[in-house]
């Protein structure tokens, strides 16, 4: 699939650069992996190695999605690097960021570096982020400057969240210090024991124990308090869920601290009730939740309190979710199925416009981590540019798949908005069928 | 993954009021002691994953009534122990020659998974918090044979409803056959959300309110190996909500009081109350058997 060419220009398409400001017909040329010219239709002069026809398509800088497990090192018999950037590239992100909750978690520069070996081979761009204490065990912090060197964009404790004051407020400081962002999974786990579900009507009805949404929101609330009060912080909340927790969020971007967050499709697309009968593909964590919770979820998203949609795509082999509810594994996968769901539900449900979906995508989350001469196509940027057909209708079939795993709730969904093609440094590593 | 099979019995919810009622006929007509053997050469497996008296033992006796083979399957002492996971398990039991599977499990929704990869009838024999439908269907019998009909009928739930299948099927069912509902407890035991779960609900914190006028006194256990982190203090719980004969007295005269045991005397209920005339509590048990018979019966499709 991937080809390799020198130049690449991509004509008759319509590009949407949040981050230029551009949402017109324009060329696009790629050169030496890199963007070296963006211009009106056919004013870009000197031939290319290859064409390709963007007629009646969206051209736009290559989709970065912040959080996704790629389960390697230790657990490949989900997802692989190699397995999880195929299902990327088919989802058009260029770039993923993967979490360190893998066995072992990844808290050592050597392991970075593993996860960033051409070894691995991966087909986008993958951007580790480490572990904020040693195995996430919430005890001492890593080595943020030695991960940092190595090429880790964040740390995180993802899925076992940092509960201690002193421990977050340490793990902050250290990161002001290095620019470093920090990203928590907001759950108080001391309320959440033995919860499988969203707190409310139907957790109830099916006899599940649920989470509530405070204990997402008081986590979020402490968090931005302590960003607020330490200079230079960065927080990063992942998977924001509750309306409680975006009133946290919204308190501290109003107060200039350096608070962003992410929304999966899935929180912005189902609801708690989703789960039907026990059904184990829409148990995640943060769990689907209310009307309210995604109504202002939706608003958020629209109004720019959202920094980024992240897909938090979190494979499991069909042994770990073909059980009993309560002891079903937590998270389906998502990749392939974000810019759809955001179409399909954001862009023609909620009529946001594909300038601020793209920005979603793309210069939002560029800006959460600061990956440089990313989420745009300034002259210069790397050569990563995503393809799309925002009208073209098609289905989702778990089976096909490119990822190892196929723990979907979206199997058999009709969506409208399909990637065309994936471009990373240049290179086609995507091209739809 | 399929539809259940025929005849499974997974909770009240979505069973069709018709079933229900040829259920209750049924179960009216069954005699442990003067049975036909409806299920004679038929095998049926008891699942249990979790403790249970009255609900095996009278799904054994009702099963050996109507002449079938029963076998017992517990957690402890089988593959279950060594990590087999419940859909193999249902395959083996199956492949051995299980007709149907009565099934007790601390999982909600675990008779539901089991029945949508197995072909033979799966009972709900009680999941985790979720129902406990045969518990529902012997207790409307009970009522039917103290009351002339369930529609026109007011009856209270007390207690620790937030952890209880009981109360979560004896809402579908009651509610479904006409009985105006209330449940009572502390917001611990009975989250303000409980009143969503089926319509007309009406919830009080208020233990004399509950009780005024009310035809039909339901207590329950406070299930304190389910708390997982809520605490709730016994004494304050005494205080305002056990049933004493004083308390009774607020009921309609013929008020019957119900419990699907174990009871616990001097929590939820005294002494006085759990033995006195109006507890129908023993009726409950002596109930459990042609009410299960019935259940094994349909699930056959012997009735």
């Amino acid at each position: 699939m991937s080809r390799e060419t020198k130049s690449l220009l991509i004509k008759g398409g319509h590009v949407i650069d949040p981050a230029a400001s551009v949402n017109a017909p324009m060329d696009v040329l790629l050169r030496d992996g890199r963007v070296a010219e963006v211009a009106a239709p056919n004013k870009i002069r000197g031939g290319a190695e290859e064409k390709f026809d963007a007629r009646g398509l969206i051209v736009a800088p290559g989709f970065i999605d912040l959080h996704v497990h790629l389960r390697e090192p230790g657990q490949s018999y989900k997802e692989s690097i190699a397995t999880g950037t195929l299902a990327a590239a088919a989802g058009g992100f260029t770039s993923v960021c993967t979490m360190p909750n893998t066995a072992p978690v990844v808290d050592t520069a050597e392991w970075v570096k593993w996860l960033r070996d051409p070894e691995r081979g991966a087909v986008v761009n993958v951007f580790p982020i480490a572990a904020a204490t040693r195995a996430s065990q919430g005890q001492s912090l890593t080595d943020f400057s030695a991960l940092q060197r190595a090429g880790s964009v964040a740390v995180t404790d993802d899925g076992k969240p940092i509960l201690n004051d002193d421990m977050m407020r340490a793990a902050l400081r250290l990161g002001a210090e290095l620019n470093l962002p920090v990203v928590q999974h907001a759950e108080d786990t001391r309320l959440t024991e033995g919860c499988s579900m969203h707190f409310g009507a139907t957790s109830f009805r099916l006899g599940l124990r649920g989470m509530s949404g405070a204990a997402e929101a008081g986590i979020v609330e402490r968090d931005v308090t302590l960003a607020q009060q330490i200079q230079n912080s960065r927080l990063h909340v992942a998977h924001l869920s509750t309306a409680d927790a975006l009133k946290a969020v919204r308190r501290g971007k109003r107060a200039k601290a350096r608070v962003t967050c992410e929304v999966t499709p899935h929180h912005f697309s189902l609801l708690d009730e989703n789960v039907g009968e026990y059904d184990t593909h829409f148990k995640m964590n943060p769990p689907l939740r209310s009307v309210a919770d995604r109504e202002a979820i939706v608003a958020a998203l629209s109004d720019g309190t959202v920094d980024a949609i992240a897909t938090d795509h979190a494979p499991h082999a069909a042994h770990e979710k073909q059980v009993e509810f309560e002891r079903a594994a937590f998270g389906i996968t998502g990749l392939e199925t974000a810019l759809a769901l955001a179409i399909s539900q954001l862009h023609r449900e909620h009529k946001i416009p594909l300038m601020r979906i793209v920005e979603l995508f793309t210069w939002g989350p560029a800006r959460v981590f600061d990956l440089q001469q990313r989420g745009s196509l300034a002259r210069g940027s790397f050569g990563d540019v995503t393809i799309f057909d925002p009208k073209k209708g098609w289905k989702f079939e778990a089976a096909k798949s490119r990822s190892l795993s196929r723990n979907t709730p979206f199997d058999g969904w009709q969506f409208t908005g399909k990637v065309v093609a994936t471009i990373v440094g240049g290179k086609i590593v995507y091209l739809a069928d | 993954m399929k539809t259940p099979a025929r005849g499974s019995l997974l909770g009240i919810e979505h069973l069709e009021t018709k079933e229900i009622l040829r259920l209750l006929q049924l179960a009216r007509r069954m005699n442990p002691q003067k049975a036909r053997p409806l299920l004679r050469g038929k095998r049926i497996v008891l699942l249990f994953y979790e403790a249970s008296t009255r609900t095996r033992t009278s799904f054994e006796f009702a099963a050996k009534a109507l002449g079938a083979t029963t076998t017992l399957v517990l957690s402890s002492g089988s593959s279950i122990e060594k990590g087999e996971s419940i859909i193999d398990t249902g395959n083996t039991l199956r492949a051995v020659g299980a007709d149907c599977i009565v099934m007790r499990h601390p999982s909600a929704g675990a008779p539901h998974f089991m029945a949508k990869h197995l072909d033979i009838p799966i009972v709900n024999a009680g999941d985790g918090m979720h129902e406990h439908p045969s518990q529902a269907l012997l207790d409307a019998v009970t009522i039917l044979k103290h009351k002339k009909s369930l529609k026109g009928l007011q009856a209270t739930i007390i207690g620790d409803i937030f952890h209880s299948r009981v109360a979560r099927s004896a809402c579908h069912l009651l509610t479904r056959m006409g009985v105006k509902m209330t449940l009572c407890g502390p917001p611990e035991l009975v989250p303000d959300v409980a009143a969503t779960l089926v319509p007309g609900l009406r919830l009080t914190r208020h233990i004399e309110e509950a009780l005024r006028g009310t035809d039909v006194v339901m207590l329950l256990r406070v299930q304190s190996e389910r708390l997982a982190g809520l605490k709730i203090q016994l004494q304050d719980y005494i205080a305002r909500y056990q049933m004493t004969a004083a308390r009774l007295k607020l009921a309609k005269r013929d008020a019957i009081v119900m419990h699907p045991g174990p009871i616990i005397r001097g929590l939820e209920l005294t002494a006085e109350v759990a033995d006195c005339p109006q507890s129908v509590i023993v009726d409950e048990v002596r109930n459990g058997v042609p009410t299960r018979m019935a259940i094994l019966a349909r699930a056959l499709g012997k009735a």
